[in-house]
């Protein structure tokens, strides 16, 4: 066992739970336990959420060549606060048509939902909410909930475009789930468990001592991570894929009846839902908590996790900055005719890449040819029949 | 005489079974029927989680994948059913069970 | 123990009940899923963990999409989804039937003096569960895989609409 697991700093945010709720007996034990962790991760990820949204509109802000936010304190830095307090005050309007009873129950449905979805994450080594034999299958069945929240929302809003994007929700996350689980698949299937835990145990050594076994290094992984990513950009609604809320064709979408207080448990629900499935590819591709070098291990775990969960929360800003919104007919023929047939076909590539660990020294060149043709040919094939007959665009007055 | 645990759980899913058989009885939306139909199945399926749970364990896992597969087969019997309830609203302009009794198109 | 499954089972089986008498057919769909998450919370109690998410996953997640759909395009205006109410014979007929049903159910059941063995929940863990589907039940898996397949073709056939050549489909 590597010394670094028991030093102290490692060990810290569990041994200070113990010291404060050591003293209680059994039941309540474990019920201060319990209650300790609900409350750390809905405080470090509100905090997080608070410092996403400065940091994204910040981030937009300088891609597109403005300060951004720049007037509540220093360099804009209250500005989640004044947001937060903009939107408690706001008068909360309900349509009078509207479904009073769901209109309501939508937003802290999602909430809970995407909340929940965090229990299963290891955080660190020694940090995991629960450790749970299922808790892969656990993380998908909470997420998949969340579907029915936005659909609630857009059906009690008494409001076509709401009901309109309702529909287009659904059919968006309903195609997304698709090659998100089946992105997930090889890696389960690999490690041969379904416990989160289990999976980033299963990434843990280095190659040469230097290249660590993260999934994300193999060709079925980088393939794997590729479209675990794109399929996660569509189920938590982000640009390119925010076609439910986009605002140039249905207003705000499944929002548009919402104000106020209600409005932000939206948009909380959508960074939570970003944070968690950020942390599932984390988990799952990324080596959870490993540290990326042997010799860095003296920094403590959940340091590296959320080192590797912020720069996938970047990249999902700067997507956003970057990419152009897509059509509705473009995102489900992207899902169904692309993600998921190249989602299939990855899943061969990782049963090839698990039949032939054994091989040798020379075999093992030859197993990394192999299983890079199977990732990239399909990718290049299936891209080529798609886009047969549209000749390449050529901007010409831009 | 208190009920032992297994008998509750009888209790249970015989009450769902017949919500949901009555659902199916009366209720004269092909969706609704469908439904009740899928709450029958789910009362199975407590069935075999229930005496999976109390049961001999001389199968160890049986009564699990009875009811994962049960579930499958769930799964596909409501999309197949949901199909059909749109192709009937297509072809008579309402989901009405009482008016599709006709085999011609 | 036995208090949460009662109150597991009374809040399945009410939201059952509700939904299956409301008029309001996207209500009765949610409160469907309610049930059904009733469910699982039944199967988590009795420990079963894997079809606890399983049920989740499939009937929260897409059992309940595909009704909401159906619901949706089975309709023509917003006031038709409340429906007229079912006919009194029929509904009376069907309360005797199903009522007559619980009576023997339950007079069946708490006659009948099932021993149970007080042990704990037998563990079963998902490696256990694989092992088992691959090397005992291979033949089930497959036909489960083929009837999948084969009902996800038939629905799409079934539900398609042909698009005429010119005209809106």
């Amino acid at each position: 066992m590597n010394p670094a697991a028991e030093s102290s700093l490692e060990r810290a945010p569990i041994a200070l739970r113990e010291f404060v709720t050591g003293r209680l007996p059994g039941p309540w034990h474990w019920l201060a336990n319990s209650l300790i962790t609900i409350v750390l991760i809905l405080a470090i990820f509100g905090l997080l959420f608070a410092i996403l949204t400065l940091a994204e509109r910040k981030i937009l802000g300088r891609v597109q060549n403005r300060p951004g936010p720049n007037r509540t304190g220093p360099f804009g830095l209250l500005q989640p606060i004044a947001d937060g307090i903009k939107m408690l005050t706001k008068e909360d309007i309900v349509p009078r048509a509207a479904d009073h009873v769901l209109h309501f129950l939508a937003p802290v449905t999602l909430l809970a939902f995407s909340i929940l979805t965090f229990a299963v994450i290891p955080f660190g080594r020694e940090i995991v909410p629960v450790r749970l034999d299922a808790g892969v299958l656990y993380f998908f069945a909470a997420g998949a909930a969340t579907e029915l929240a936005i659909f609630m929302a857009g059906w009690a809003s008494h409001n076509k475009y709401s009901l309109l994007a309702a529909m287009r929700a659904l059919a968006q996350l309903i195609s997304y789930e698709l090659p998100l689980l089946l992105a997930m698949v090889p890696v389960v299937m690999l490690a041969g468990t379904l416990s989160t835990v289990g999976i980033v145990e299963a990434q843990g050594a280095w190659k040469f001592g230097l290249v660590p076994h993260w999934n994300v290094f193999t060709p079925w992984g980088f393939a794997g991570f590729v479209i675990f990513m794109i399929a996660a950009l569509a189920e938590s609604n982000r640009s390119p894929f925010d076609l439910p809320e986009a605002e140039s064709e249905l207003i705000a979408g499944h929002l548009t009846e919402y104000s106020g207080f209600k409005y932000a448990l939206f948009f909380m629900a959508e960074y939570f839902g970003m944070c968690a499935l950020s942390g599932m590819a984390v988990t799952l591709f990324l080596g959870g908590w490993q540290p990326p070098l042997p010799f860095l291990g003296f920094i403590p775990s959940y340091v590296w996790f959320a080192a590797k969960l912020i720069t996938l929360l970047l990249g999902f800003i700067w997507i956003r900055a970057t990419f152009p919104r897509l059509r509705i007919d473009q995102l489900t023929r992207l899902a169904w005719k692309f993600l998921v047939p190249l989602a299939l076909v990855n899943l061969g590539t990782a049963t090839f890449w698990g039949l032939t660990t054994g091989w040798g020294a020379g075999g093992q060149v030859a197993r990394w040819a192999v299983a890079l043709a199977l990732v990239i040919l399909p990718f290049v094939a299936i891209g080529r029949s798609l886009s047969r007959g549209v000749a390449p665009r050529t901007y010409r007055y831009a | 005489m208190p009920l032992s645990p297994l008998q509750l759980c009888l209790l249970f899913s015989s009450a769902l079974f017949c919500v949901g058989l009555v659902g199916a009885l009366a209720r004269s939306n092909a969706i609704l029927v469908l439904l009740g139909i899928e709450l029958m199945l789910n009362a199975a399926n407590l069935n075999f989680i229930a005496f999976w749970r109390y049961g001999s364990a001389s199968a160890p896992a049986g009564g699990v994948l009875f009811a994962v597969f049960s579930i499958a087969v769930a799964a596909a019997e409501a999309a197949v059913g949901l199909a059909l309830i749109i192709a009937i609203y297509r072809h008579q302009r309402n989901v009405r069970l009482e008016e599709a009794n006709r085999l011609k198109g | 123990m036995t208090a949460a499954l009662i109150l597991i089972a009374l809040v399945t089986v009410g939201s059952a009940g509700v939904a299956l008498a409301l008029r309001n057919l996207i209500h009765s769909a949610l409160l469907l899923v309610a049930s059904w998450a009733g469910v699982a919370a039944f199967y988590l109690w009795a420990g079963a963990e894997f079809v606890a998410f399983a049920q989740v996953l499939v009937y929260v997640g897409a059992v309940s999409m595909i009704v909401l759909f159906a619901v949706l395009l089975t309709r023509r205006s917003r006031t038709e989804l409340t429906l007229d109410s079912p006919s009194l014979v029929r509904a009376a007929a069907a309360l005797l039937i199903g009522g007559a049903l619980v009576g023997i159910l339950f007079g069946a059941i708490i006659g009948t003096g099932i021993e149970t063995p007080a042990g704990a929940a037998p563990h079963v863990t998902v490696r256990d569960l694989g092992t088992q589907l691959m090397t005992v039940h291979p033949a089930a898996l497959l036909i489960v895989g083929a009837i999948l397949t084969v009902a996800l073709l038939g629905a799409v056939v079934i539900a398609a609409t042909e698009r005429k050549e010119g005209g809106d489909s």
